[in-house]
């Protein structure tokens, strides 16, 4: 079974997330390298999906290779490169692998990538592809044909708290919820306020969905600029950046922001854990991680 | 004859207004009378989490995210109450059989409505 569903299903633990780098080269001993380093602080890690729309190592053998280093796998999948049957049959995939936690999303646009000129594929939304998981886990494909016995899926979803339209967010998270996500990782998002309402709004209607928002590790106020600019979805206030900006070390002001903001986040009803983007990678995890009053595993 | 003349008149009314992809199954009704096809990543369910702050489209920034028109307009247009509710239903893939046909005779036919025998939803739709 599952850690992650153990922990958020049958426990009050306060779970956390990452993000597995990219793989790119570097062969297995680079991703022994990084579970060794992720696997001390994270109960699951997601193995992402071709992210940003940048070609990667695959989604599924990302997440093979994590769970052959001991390291959970949360294994992501994106409607933007493959249709429905490529889309089932990674599922059936990850299944045959032992890997159970999935997480259905939309995917950036092959615009945000670097390969802007490739078709975007689309041909089933997130939405839709959290009920196809959910039917496959009941015994069948999405064309009635059965799967014996079926897979074990834990099933998650990503939502933006913090993207227009603000109202419609709850709803769209409750739309996810009924077909068949039990955890949603939240977009990374600078406005505690709207994250409040989110929060507010799902736990209200659907108190079972845990809800995992999202902090980011980044060196300063280029960071944040960064976000703000090239992160779809994505908004830095100008009062947030100005003080990171006007800070005497805009990297120690960074910091401190990002763990008022996990802190505030860690209060809200209906959060479950936490989901840690790196973008430092220089050893400020362990640092961040031990401000939050945590220490590894052994 | 039908078969064949239908499209084009149907395209010919809901391309001017509507900007018709000619899907063959329309949910105009469902979604504020804002037609999900035009979202360049054909979302039927709702905005990706790219909408920019100005709530206009990640992929095409000088436009207006559909979905959040369509929010909009299911709230202040004077719509029929049952196609309000209709917003928040999920709607399944798209037939990719019914692109170019005619989605009055497959309403009529109740064509629209065929799904994979797979698919089902569940919960309180509304």
């Amino acid at each position: 079974m599952s850690v992650l569903r153990e922990k958020l299903e049958n426990t009050n633990d306060v779970v956390f997330t990452a993000e597995f780098p990219s793989v790119d080269g570097g062969g297995m001993v680079s991703v022994e390298r990084n579970a060794a380093r992720l696997a001390p602080w994270f109960d699951a890690v997601n193995a992402t999906d071709n992210p940003a729309a940048h070609a990667h190592t695959s989604n599924t053998t990302t997440a093979i290779a994590m769970k052959m280093f001991g390291l959970e796998p949360i294994m992501q999948i994106v409607c933007r490169d493959k249709n429905r049957l490529a889309i089932q049959s990674d599922m059936m995939g990850a299944s045959l692998h032992g890997i159970t936690n999935l997480s259905l999303l939309t995917g950036d646009d092959v615009t945000a990538g670097d390969e802007p000129e490739a078709r975007r594929v689309f041909d089933i939304d997130s939405a839709q592809a959290i009920n196809i998981a959910r039917i496959m886990g009941e015994g069948k494909y999405l064309s009635g044909r059965s799967i014996t016995p079926a897979p074990d899926f834990y099933l998650g979803a990503v939502e933006n708290a913090a993207a227009p339209p603000f109202d419609y967010r709850i709803q769209r998270a409750l739309k996810k919820y009924r077909a068949g996500a039990r955890f949603l990782q939240l977009q990374i998002c600078y406005h505690p306020d709207r994250l409040e309402a989110f929060c507010k709004g799902v736990a209200e209607v659907a108190p079972d969905l845990k809800l995992i928002p999202t902090v980011v590790l980044v060196k300063g106020a280029k960071g944040l600029g960064f976000m703000n600019d090239k992160v779809p979805g994505i908004d830095v206030p100008a009062s947030t950046m100005a003080r990171v900006q006007s800070a005497s070390d805009p990297s120690v002001e960074v910091n401190k922001l990002t763990l008022e903001l996990a802190r505030h986040a860690l209060t809200l009803p209906g959060v479950r854990g936490l989901h840690i983007t790196d973008f430092r990678h220089d050893g400020s995890l362990d640092l961040f991680m031990n401000d939050l009053g945590l220490t590894p595993k052994s | 004859m039908l078969k064949k003349l239908l499209p084009f008149v149907e395209h010919a009314l809901k391309a001017p207004v509507w900007d018709c992809r000619m899907c063959g199954q329309c949910v105009l009704h469902s979604t504020g009378m804002t037609c999900p096809m035009t979202c360049p990543k054909t979302l039927r369910n709702g905005p990706c989490g790219g909408v920019r702050e100005n709530g206009n489209c990640e992929v095409i920034p000088e436009m207006q995210c559909i979905w959040v028109k369509a929010y909009d307009r299911t709230i202040s247009l004077p719509l029929p109450k049952v196609w309000k509710e209709h917003y928040n239903e999920l709607r399944p893939p798209v037939d990719m059989q019914l692109q170019g046909t005619s989605s009055w005779i497959n309403l009529v036919t109740k064509r629209d409505q065929q799904v994979p025998d797979g698919w089902s939803v569940q919960g309180s739709e509304h």
